[in-house]
Formats: C-alpha cells, structure tokens, sequence
C-alpha cells in the first residue's frame, strides 16, 4: 500500500519535477519566475492536438512537431516580451511573464473553446505491467524516464558544454558574461527555448491522463513553482526532487490524513520549508549585502 | 512648478485652489450620479468603487511598500465570508461586522507579512499565491462557509435604516470608498507611510535610518489586507450572493493589472487603474455587442478562431495591456498624466 502510494507519487511528481525544471533554468539563466510556462505548455499541447486532428499528422511527427513548436514559442515569447523591458526590476519581470500568461490563455480559450478533448497518445495510461504488487502503468513509467533523463542530461549540459556554461555565467554576472564575450540576448533565447520544450514534454505527457482544456497546466504550475521554491529555484536537483517530494507528500497525506484538503497541503510546505530556509532546501542561501 | 517649501504644505490635504475645485465638482457628480443614471450603471459604479478599494490597499502594499502579492483575492474572501457569517450567524449590526471583517482579514495579512520578512521576489510571490489558493480551497470545503455553492448575504440594515436596491448600496459604498481614499492619502504622508516608501526604495538604507523593517512591512500587509477585507464586505452585498469560485486567482492577477496599469505608488493611479480595469472586463465580457469592433471580431473568431471562445478575448487584450505598460510606461496611466500636466504647464519650453 505505501509502496504504491508512494510510487503514484512519483510519477505525479515527475509532471510536477518537468516543471520546476523548466521554471528553474529559466531563473537561473535569467531570474525570471516564469508563470507562463504553464500556459506555453498548454498551448504547445494544444499545437500537438491540432497537428493530429485538422492535419491529420502522424503521432510521432506531431508530437516532434508540438516540441519544435515550444522551442520557438519559448525564444518568441523571451524576444518579443521580456528583452524590450529596459531596466526591469524582479516585479516588472514578473508581471510581464502574468501578461504572457493572460494572453496565452486567452489565445487558447479564444481558439478551442473551454470544451475539453480528447488527446490521443500511443503510450496508454490503462496498459499496466505489476512489480512484486505494485501496479504501474507504462505512461507512468515513461513520465519518470523522461523526467529522470531530462534532467540528468540538463546537468551533464550545464556543466559540460561551452553554451551551458555561458548560460552559467549569464546568470551569476550578466555585465561580467558580456565583457567576456558571451552574447548573453542570444543565451537567454536559447535558455527559454529548452525551458519551453521541458514543460511542453510535460504537457505532452499530462494531457492523457487529464482532460486537454485551457486549464491544463493551472495546477502543474502552480505545483511545479512550489516544487521548485521548495528545491531552490537556483538548483536543477532540487527542482527535481522538490517535484518528486511534492508528489509523494501530497499522495500520502490525500491517503492517510485527509482527501479533502490534498491540494492545500502543497502550500503548507512551502510556507514551512520558506519559513527554515528562505532559499529552499538545496540552494545555497545568499545574504544580500550593501 | 509644484515645489514644497514646507513640511505643512506636504501635508495639506489640497494641495492647491485647482485641487479643491476639481475635488468638489466630483464630489457632486457623486452625489448627483444616482438620481441621473439607469439601475445597472449604478451596480457597475458600485463594482468598480470596491475595486478602488482593493487597489487603494494592494497599492500602499505593491506600489509603496514594493513588495508583491498574488493573494488578495484571498483578503477580499476573508472580508466577504467574515462580514456575511457575522451578520448572519451572530446578529452583528452591519458596521460593526464589515469592520470586524477587515480585522481579520487584517489579521490573516499580518501573519501572510510574517514569511513575507524572509521572502523575496519568486518566493514572496508564490508565498502569497498559495495563500490564496489555499484560503478559497480551505472556503469551498467547509459546510459553514457553504462549500461550494456559496452564502447568499442578508439584508443590509444600519441601524434602523434597510438599504434597498443598488442606490441604497451605492451610498454605503461611496462612504467607504471616499473616506478610504482620504484615509490612505494621509496615510502616505505620515511617518507610517514614509517608513514604506523608504523600504521600497532601498530596505537597507531604510534600516540604516532606523526604520523597524519587520514592524513596517507586517504593519504594510495588514493595512492591505484590511482595505481588501472591507472591499470584501461591501461586495457581498453588492453581489447579492458570494462563492468561492469568484475569488479566484485571475481575481488576483485583475488587481495587480489594476495597480499597475493605474499608477504603483500614486492614489489617484489607484482610483485611475480600478475604474478602467472594471470598466474593460465588464464591457469585454459581452465584446459582440460592441459596435463594429464586435462584428469584426465575430467574423474573425468564425473564421479563425471559435465562436463560443471569443469572451476569452478579453484576456488576450489585458494581457498585452500590462505587458505594455511594464515595458513602456512603468508609471502607469498616472505616469502619463504628469507627463502631460508637466508638458502644459512649462510649455513653450
């Protein structure tokens, strides 16, 4: 029983860790909390969807074709938006990324109405194969393998190659990364690009399971920024086994204690967890100084 | 132009003769508003004075203070359940419950001002977002407060008076919203209100200079918080009937777009932002009916888009608006109008 639980834990979590990923590179090149991921997200779930439906696309080529679609939308959305700001403050970044939000929805619900539809996905959420009584399905195990990969190859990327770290660089001393060369416009494109194609993946993998409407990706963003708070936004392992965290203690507490209230107790913890360690649990906390 | 050169003409509460009149020909349209206009403009006039309200304490909050929020849809639900169960549950006269509600909510934002001390920017912000979350959660599920399908608020009675219909709405909450501005104009100019720009502009100067940091920002919580919580009491009577699902986060966003459109750190931004705000979400609602502009979108939407889709246009429309204002006018539409009082005023130079 707990085992299953806590099993059903991670692979909820493993949504909830693809975005924190994607929120956290996005922080940690640029120091944007981004809330539009979540609908940037959406809305390449939603290109998916239409590759299939009106252009009758192959799965396999509309599902490349959505993730391409996010990569764009990413760098468009970085581009367009967040780079014409002059001088921006951390609020002013915030709240342009809630207008990018805003519209996106708007887009969307504009589009395809709030009726919810049908995604079709070759891996089945019903076809589940039973490991010594616990019972796992094979699009479960599919989101934690891509979670797990994703993660593991943005950490090798991040510290191995020249444009991780540049991307490093960006974010500890913007002016310090430009003086040296690093075309720091250009690496914040490339930063939102993979952090769009991250939480794409997650919509992707979602959208089975849930019910494809505008509102998809409400709560896996909202769980997902907690779960990268709690982390440390600054941290790629965090951000993972904050999602993962996330995703078991909110199964065992819907289990054990109370149905009802599983949805506030994500909130709980982060209150908590900010309140001992105002960075989140795997950064390194910085004092500000004069 | 506009130099001070004391501290008593910083304080005066009209600052000049042009203020006092223009201050007084509002005051009469205010007055005369109810007797001219038809029933539901006065409901939006009602609807868009409580917003002044919230962005009045969201602004002192984000715009004085510096800080940010996600929650005060959460405050303004505490204010409206908290008002309507007093009422209603332990017989509290009227006044005595919308103050009491905007204690608690007061309350509530003082505890929410606590993790606040040791947050920052993302972390402050999803503090406060998964406060509201949680308050309109925690409302939905418990059978007191009506679960999901909501309280209906009683009778609106002061003193021996029953206020009937939206005019009788209207003069309570003109009462309010006039007194409430007045209120957080003084406000500003004390040494409370110093303390909070002094912790925008830089919370380490401040407390170099001996400002109680974690005094001013908890007390700038709470004092949003109450202006949010009485905002709330008076929506539930201009609503008639309150439920979880409209305190919503959209609700939230709504008021930051408000503050931020309006003018942070300026009253009259406040009023500015709330009135247009009200006015876009109301009208863009049912935007088919507009002239024109509604017929091309229709032919547009059936073309492109879906039909049953287009009141979402609303929102691709304040979305740009915000954007927009962040990136090209951080003053907000307040900005603006200095800019063009400046411009008239020094002009041929």
């Amino acid at each position: 029983m707990l085992t299953q639980l806590i099993i059903t834990g991670i692979s909820i979590g493993s949504i909830y860790a693809l975005m924190a990923l994607a929120m956290a590179i996005i922080y940690k090149t640029s120091e944007v909390p981004n809330f539009a991921q979540g609908e940037m997200a959406m809305v390449s779930t939603f290109a998916a969807y239409l590759l299939q439906v009106s252009f009758n696309v192959p799965v396999g080529y509309a599902l490349a074709g959505a993730l391409l679609f996010a990569v764009i939308l990413g760098m468009l959305v970085e581009f367009l938006f967040l780079r014409r700001a002059t001088d921006p403050s951390a609020v002013d970044l915030v709240v342009i990324t809630i207008g990018v939000q805003l519209m996106l929805q708007g887009l969307a619900g504009w589009k395809f109405g709030s009726e919810q539809k049908e995604f079709s996905f070759p891996v089945l959420d019903s076809d589940t194969i039973s490991i010594s009584g616990v019972i796992i399905s094979h699009l479960n195990i599919l989101t934690i393998v891509t979670s797990l990969s994703l993660m593991l190859l943005l950490f090798l990327f991040f510290k191995y190659t020249r444009l991780g770290i540049a991307m490093q660089a960006t974010q500890q001393n913007e002016m310090a990364a430009r003086i040296n060369g690093i075309p720091t416009n250009r690496i914040k494109s490339i930063t939102w690009g993979i952090s769009s194609f991250i939480g794409a993946a997650a919509g992707i993998l979602l959208a089975p399971v849930a019910t494809l409407d505008p509102y998809l990706m409400w709560d896996p963003l909202i769980k997902g920024f907690a779960a990268a708070v709690l982390g440390g936004m600054t941290s790629l392992i965090g951000a993972v086994l904050g999602g993962y965290m996330l995703g078991i203690i909110e199964n065992l507490f819907g289990a054990y204690i109370s149905l009802e209230f599983k949805s506030v107790v994500a909130f709980l913890v982060i209150v908590l967890a900010l309140w001992f360690r105002p960075s989140g649990l795997f950064s390194k906390h910085y004092e500000r100084k004069v | 132009m506009d130099m001070k050169r004391d501290y008593y003409e910083d304080v005066r509460l009209l600052t000049s003769k042009t203020t006092a009149v223009w201050l007084t020909v509002f005051i009469i349209s205010v007055i005369a508003y109810p007797f001219l206009a038809p029933n539901y403009h006065i409901y939006l006039v009602n609807l868009m004075a409580v917003n002044v309200i919230v962005a009045l304490g969201l602004n002192i909050l984000v715009g004085y203070t510096g800080q940010i929020s996600l929650g005060h849809a959460g405050f303004l639900a505490i204010g409206a359940y908290a008002t309507i169960l007093l009422i209603t549950k332990l017989s509290f006269p009227f006044l005595i419950a919308i103050l009491l509600g905007g204690l608690i909510a007061a309350g509530f934002g003082f505890l929410l001002g606590l993790p606040a001390l040791r947050l920052e920017g993302p972390y402050l912000a999803i503090a406060t977002l998964g406060f509201g979350m949680a308050v309109t959660q925690l409302i939905g599920r418990i059978p007191l407060f009506g679960g999901h399908m909501g309280l209906q608020a009683p009778a609106l009675e002061i003193g021996p008076i029953l206020v009937k219909g939206d005019r009788g709405i209207y003069v309570v909450i003109m009462i309010f919203a006039i007194l409430m501005t007045f209120a957080a104009r003084n406000i500003i100019r004390t040494r409370v209100g110093r303390a909070f720009t002094a912790i925008r502009d830089s919370d380490i100067a401040a407390e170099a200079l001996g400002v109680n940091i974690a005094y001013y920002k908890t007390l700038a919580f709470a004092l949003s918080a109450f202006y949010t919580g009485i905002a709330g009491g008076l929506l539930a009577f201009v609503l008639g009937f309150i439920n979880p699902h409209a305190f919503d986060l959209i609700l939230s966003i709504m008021f930051l777009i408000m503050v931020l459109v309006g003018g942070p750190g300026s009253i009259l931004g406040s009023i500015i932002g709330a009135v247009l705000i009200t006015f876009l979400n109301v009208k863009l609602e049912a935007v088919q009916s507009i002239p024109v502009l509604g017929d091309l979108l229709r032919a547009f939407s059936i073309e492109y888009m879906s039909l049953s889709g287009l009141p979402n246009f609303s929102n691709v429309l304040l979305g740009l608006l915000l954007i927009l204002i962040v990136v090209f006018q951080r003053m907000g539409l307040y900005g603006i109008w200095v800019r063009m009082k400046i411009y008239w005023k020094t002009w041929p130079f």
